[in-house]
């Protein structure tokens, strides 16, 4: 079952995410046209070499995405997907551009991402505060379990119900908070290697992070991402483009995904996460083991969804993931490199495009472009996406020839 | 940058729906009732139609104690969206009935110092007459 690892990511942008936008504002459909086309400048391609687009919801249609976007490049798309996972949506929009690539639907797909979240105002089109931006991810609307059993009880939001897991995780198999910090500390050292982080510069140490504030206990602030302005996007294709690509082909050679639930109120044991079922397929696919993976970018919105990712997709034993975490470097140069260029935590998140963080960072490495973060003799590498509350969640292997 | 918003944000209260209105009602008689489904054996919250898993067409109402123990919880120290400005530190949990379910609940009445995963809690039915809705909300057992 699954790929044949006959497509492979080509090129990529990512812009640099801002806590501060200074570049100028643009619609959600503006960025897409110049991220794609950033994206194709990279690997070499043209235009006319795409034939399907991959989107997520995107500001100016809450309908008819794929098409509006489709027409706005001038693209015939023989496949045009919307991909509604969150932050597992740019992991998720990887592997559907591999299966379109191979069953010969499409030569080259767009996976694109926009994350500039500030658009060009005008009092005649008034930006209206609605429940979807009060709320975020939970559905206030009539007849939605999340407004009728959530939301009143301030069960919303991000931070709340990532607490709730990590305070289960500590009963269940014990809490060391040096360790989680240490997650923080490592990728922070990643960052201080990656001039677009937005944290380059700016080391921190195991102290700073426990002594920052408590957000939601046992979280604190320094384990949580800084939502930022960004974007990105990712060129797949097939092998004939990828002999004329200037890059490196990344060819995707397998993926698992899980969707169980949408609240960890619901999830049937909350310390088993989808990602030990999108995991092992995906391994299982590519026909490789853990120990065969040269670098892990593990989609890190919380500490602990790291930790519990670890844990989950095989690297550390169930409930060992601290021992783990405090026993290994997980910098650039470390036993076990993990998110290269910082990680959300550290180089940014830049809303929903913040899962391709994690897809090009893998694609960054093994085709070579990390410059001073880059790991030696790197060529296989292992990628999470998770999206909800750990409740949308989807592995990518990627390796070079 | 022009916006609109809302004069005041006040706490969203639940809104029963046709389906759901014996779970509501049984609140406001300081009752809990919940759906059960007898080919899946299990207790099944949140109400839905037909059974999560088999899509069984069984399911029937049967009132629980409530009592539970609390699965996990964490204390949020700034308001998880602006309508909860006022609402001070919460402590948002999840309690696990003695029949199965899981509950997105708070808890109330307690120091969050004194709290432990694992530990007994009973139902608070809080009444909230604008919104014509009882909640549950829940306290430490060992409460006097």
């Amino acid at each position: 079952m699954g790929l044949r690892g006959e497509a492979a990511i080509l090129g990529y942008c990512e812009l640099p995410p801002q806590r501060k936008l200074t570049r100028e504002p643009s619609f959600n459909l503006e960025q897409w046209a110049r991220l794609s086309k950033a994206a194709l400048d990279d690997a070499g391609l043209s235009a006319t070499d795409v034939n399907g687009v991959i989107t997520p919801l995107i500001g100016e249609a809450d309908m008819f995405v794929p098409s509006t976007v489709t027409e706005y490049l001038g693209i015939d798309a023989n496949f045009a997907e919307i991909v509604d996972l969150g932050g597992a949506g740019s992991a998720a929009g990887i592997w559907r551009a591999a299966a379109a690539v191979e069953l010969g639907l499409c030569d080259a797909v767009l996976v694109t991402f926009p994350g500039t979240h500030h658009f060009p105002m005008d009092d005649r089109k008034p930006f209206v505060m609605d429940d979807k931006m009060h709320f975020g991810a939970s559905s206030n609307a009539f007849g939605s379990p999340q407004a009728e059993f959530e939301i009143p009880y301030g069960n919303l939001g991000q931070n709340g119900p990532y607490g709730q897991i990590a305070k289960r995780y500590g009963y269940e198999f014990g809490y060391d908070e040096r360790a989680m910090a240490k997650i923080a500390v490592d990728q922070r050292t990643n960052a201080c290697a990656t001039p677009e982080a937005v944290f380059h510069g700016q080391p921190i140490t195991v102290a700073d992070v426990l002594n920052s504030p408590m957000i939601a206990d046992p979280l604190h602030m320094l384990e949580i991402v800084m939502p930022c302005q960004g974007g990105a996007a990712v060129v797949v294709g097939n092998a004939d483009l990828a002999r004329k690509s200037k890059n490196r082909p990344v060819w995707i050679t397998g993926f698992g995904e899980r969707v169980p639930y949408k609240t960890p109120t619901y999830a049937r044991d909350l310390m088993t996460s989808p990602m030990v079922h999108a995991a092992e397929q995906a391994f299982s696919m590519a026909g490789i083991t853990r120990s065969e993976v040269d670098m892990v970018s593990i989609y890190d919105c919380y500490s602990i969804t790291v930790l519990m990712s670890l844990e989950d997709a095989g690297f550390a034993e169930k409930g060992k993931g601290m021992d783990f975490v405090a026993n290994h470097d997980l910098t650039f140069r470390g036993d076990f490199p993990m998110n290269t260029a910082g990680g959300q935590l550290s180089f940014g998140q830049a809303g929903v495009a913040g899962g391709m963080h994690h897809v090009i960072d893998g694609a960054r490495q093994i085709m070579g472009r990390a410059d001073a973060a880059q790991v030696a003799d790197c060529h296989r590498a292992f990628v999470s996406g998770n999206g909800g509350i750990m409740s949308e969640q989807t592995a990518l292997i990627l390796q070079g020839d | 940058m022009t916006t609109y918003t809302p004069e005041t944000l006040t706490r969203p209260l639940p809104v029963p729906t046709p389906l759901t209105r014996p779970f509501w009602d049984a609140l406001a008689e300081r009752k809990i009732r919940i759906q059960y489904s007898p080919s899946l054996g299990e207790y099944v919250f949140y109400p839905r139609p037909l059974a999560p898993r088999t899509l069984a067409d069984d399911l029937e109402w049967r009132e629980i104690s409530g009592a539970g123990t609390l699965y996990t919880y964490t204390v949020a120290t700034r308001p998880p969206a602006a309508h909860f400005a006022s609402a001070g530190e919460m402590i948002l949990a999840i309690v696990q009935w003695d029949e199965g379910p899981k509950f997105s609940t708070e808890i109330i009445n307690a120091d969050p110092e004194q709290l432990k995963i694992g530990m007994r809690v009973r139902p608070v039915f809080c009444d909230h007459p604008e919104g014509d809705i009882t909640m549950l909300r829940y306290e430490p057992e060992t409460n006097s």
